[in-house]
């Protein structure tokens, strides 16, 4: 039993590991587009909304606290505190993703997706107002928050489960595992994000909106 | 069988073979060793696959002109040649078959950690080599196998895009895999059993599977990002959009430098254990083959870039990956050292396992020289893309990695079958295989060297009979390949039934009975000793006590 629970706090930190590599080669293209093109990623910055995505960043460290709880009260075996404190990392969890849905609506009624340009080549390509290398920052940050968004989504199906198997009775003081490593499944989302945020949406939040 | 009446009183020992007879016995196994088996048969057919269009290749090659097929036929058939034996055949081979059979064996443990997710693997697999079969019927791949964009992303009217999907999901796979290895090293092992008792093959599969683990998610981002590029257009790789294709090649070759060391390390591990058990001696200098394995896992990740010499990286660039390049030959080269000095004064038995051991050292010897040459930056920009790359990796991939594995499914086949192969046509068919490769790809270092570019369909008349040769050698190459296929089929059924240890070999997985139970042990083994010590062998004990019983008599 020791054993096993081991196994399984490794192999899901083996696992997140391999998400770092996963997310790093989105994080390199990043930079490597930043230094090439500053001008396109300074304005393209100016085109997100800091307010919904600080709203954001705080609703996933709250989720991050509740989880945490919620692996700490699984630990003690109290499952109704347990089953509460889910249930709330359940309800910031789909906050976030609420609030993402507005924000690609936004962008997409802005034609600022980027493939909206190779389909409709009678569209500004891209807009003129803006710098040539916003569609570099807008495929970044649509790839970027986009596997995120997936991310969370694959999270909340999980937490789903574990809130089922809470439901039923299935943790004890001496089995909690599948709480615990999914907790930190979880926390490795929110850091991700806590990356995101600044990376996109501050970068140039304190420089007027210019570039060209 | 059928001849003798023995009267049976007890029933017939259970083996993880006959522990179930269905079809779905085998399909939701959670038994590594029957998965071990499941991977064995379906990587079997991917070879054969790839095989196919190897023979394709060298048939068209016989002759100067293209002849045989258009340039985009032949652009589609080496293209997937390359990806099935690279994706679907090399990477799985060692470490999903003997790997998967013989690791819990070899920690004395019950499985492997996690159980189910090493069935998923397989299932995963499955699916991503469906889909590349779907992939071939429906007019297969022309980028060649690196799926170098803007090639790959605008002008490829290609399946590039499934292709892309298909290696996605059989990364999948491979991380499970080296997740799996990981954690069960990392927690299953028996007591006792340190971490310097263990065989080298556990310490190469460590260090492949951190390979595997670190390097197959960068793969999975890059042909994601090239599906979304060629499916949408966004400009990730389109330089008019303001992308950049050699960010590909960055990222393409940061997993897929990395991956032909997944090819080669589980194979050195085949080899550490054939030696030592083939010459009776303790590996000289276990600590250092043990680290070096993990030593070439950790240079593979620092020499993708020697792979663009000529794709407009900086200088100073290129001088570093060429140095950190000809640092691999320092493990390298290691490996090679301590197993020559294992043989030394060792009382060799020339059996087929030891036949393709000695084959390994010589193959990867000269295939890891000529890495070197490669290496080097001036002379790169002349052998860039030549014929002589060919030869060299095939060197490696097929005279290291292949030859490790099938030295290991020879050495290790009394385990998995309870049944010996006939040793003398094993004899024939390790011969074979080695003059084959040997024909097949010495003609094609020179052939390169001369200037023959690679991926070319037709080339100029003075270069024929180098083809010729190395066409002639695939020839005897695929006679080589083909009779393990029907000997081994043959000794499933006929082949004479030997005891738990025919080779008297040092080791955990020899100290169970051959074919296993579907636990592993009846025991709780522990262990007092390091690994390759002969003398604890349960079968020479007992013979030198008969020898010393027979003394007092």
């Amino acid at each position: 039993m020791e054993q096993q629970k081991e196994a399984g706090t490794i192999g899901m930190w083996l696992f997140l590991l391999t998400e770092i590599m996963f997310f790093g080669g989105l994080f390199l293209a990043y930079s490597i587009y930043r230094a090439k093109y500053p001008d396109g990623f300074l304005q393209g910055s100016h085109l997100l909304s800091v307010p919904l995505g600080g709203l954001n960043t705080v609703v996933l460290i709250v989720s991050s606290l509740t989880m945490a709880m919620g692996v700490h009260y699984s630990q003690l075996g109290e499952r109704k505190k347990l089953l509460g404190f889910l249930a709330l990392t359940l309800v910031l969890g789909s906050v976030f993703l609420i609030v993402k849905y507005f924000e690609y609506k936004e962008k997409f009624e802005h034609h600022l997706f980027p493939a909206y340009w190779t389909y409709h080549p009678a569209a500004d390509h891209p807009p003129t107002q803006y710098h040539g290398h916003v569609q570099v920052f807008l495929w970044i940050y649509f790839m970027m928050t986009g596997l995120h968004a997936l991310h969370m989504i694959i999270g909340i199906a999980l937490l789903l489960v574990i809130m089922f198997m809470a439901y039923r009775g299935k943790f004890t003081k001496e089995y909690n595992s599948p709480v615990e490593i999914f907790g930190l499944y979880w926390h490795f989302v929110d850091i991700v994000w806590i990356f995101l945020f600044p990376l996109l949406y501050l970068t140039g939040f304190h420089v007027s909106s210019g570039g060209h | 069988m059928a001849s003798e009446v023995i009267a049976q009183t007890e029933e017939p020992r259970v083996t993880y073979l006959n522990a179930g007879h269905t079809v779905k016995s085998w399909l939701l196994t959670l038994d590594h060793k029957r998965i071990g088996l499941l991977y064995l048969f379906s990587i079997s057919v991917f070879f054969a696959i790839g095989g196919i269009y190897a023979s394709l290749i060298r048939l068209e090659l016989i002759t100067p002109q293209g002849d045989l097929m258009s340039a985009d036929t032949y652009n589609r058939v080496f293209t997937m040649h390359g990806v099935m034996m690279i994706f679907f055949f090399l990477i799985p081979s060692i470490p999903a078959t003997l790997g998967n059979f013989l690791l819990p064996l070899m920690l004395g443990a019950k499985d492997v950690a996690f159980p189910r997710l090493n069935l998923l693997s397989w299932y995963v697999f499955i699916l991503g080599g469906s889909l590349m079969l779907i992939t071939i019927m429906t007019g297969g791949v022309d980028t060649g196998w690196t799926f170098y964009p803007p090639y790959s992303s605008i002008y490829s009217n290609t399946q590039v895009t499934l292709a892309g999907v298909s290696i996605f999901i059989t990364g999948f796979s491979s991380i499970l895999t080296g997740l799996n290895f990981m954690v069960t090293i990392h927690t299953m092992r028996a007591p006792g059993l340190t971490w310097f008792r263990l065989p080298l093959f556990v310490w190469a599969h460590y260090a492949t599977s951190l390979i595997q683990v670190l390097g197959t998610p960068v793969i999975a981002i890059t042909v994601l990002a090239l599906a979304f590029e060629r499916t949408l257009q966004i400009g990730i790789f389109d330089p008019k959009l303001g992308g950049d294709p050699v960010l590909f090649q960055h990222m393409f070759w940061f997993y897929s430098h990395p991956a032909v060391y997944i090819m080669i390390i589980p194979s050195m591990g085949v080899v550490s254990e054939l030696i030592a058990n083939m010459t009776r001696k303790k590996i000289f200098g276990y600590h250092f083959v043990a680290f070096s394995s993990l030593a070439i896992a950790v240079f593979g990740f620092l020499v993708w870039g020697h792979h663009m010499f000529t794709s407009s990286q900086s200088m100073y660039a290129g001088m570093v990956f060429s140095l950190i390049t000809y640092a691999v030959a320092i493990p390298s080269a290691i490996k090679i050292f301590n197993w020559t000095a294992t043989i030394f004064k060792g009382s060799v038995s020339y059996d087929t396992p030891m036949i393709y051991a000695l084959a390994f050292i010589g193959l990867f010897t000269v295939g890891g020289m000529t890495g070197l040459f490669l290496a080097a930056l001036g002379l790169d920009v002349h052998l860039h893309d030549t014929y002589f790359v060919v030869a060299h990796f095939h060197y490696v991939m097929v005279g290291g990695a292949i030859i490790g594995y099938l030295g290991g499914l020879h050495f290790w086949w009394p385990k998995i079958t309870g049944r010996m192969y006939p040793e003398i046509w094993g004899r024939i068919s390790a011969s074979i295989i080695f003059l084959g490769f040997n024909l097949t790809f010495f003609p094609q270092f020179i052939v390169g060297y001369l200037g023959m570019p690679r991926r070319y369909h037709a080339y100029v008349p003075e270069f024929q009979v180098w083809h010729i040769l190395s066409s002639a050698g695939a020839s005897l190459l695929a006679i080589g390949f083909i009779m393990p296929v029907v000997y081994l089929t043959w000794s499933l059924k006929y082949g004479e039934k030997v005891g738990d240890n025919p080779w008297m070999a040092a080791g955990l997985e020899w100290e169970t009975s051959s074919p296993p139970p579907p636990e592993n042990f009846t025991y709780q083994p522990v262990i007092n000793h390091d690994a390759y010590e002969f003398e604890n062998v349960k079968e020479i004990k007992e013979a030198a006590a008969r020898e010393a019983a027979l003394q007092t008599a």
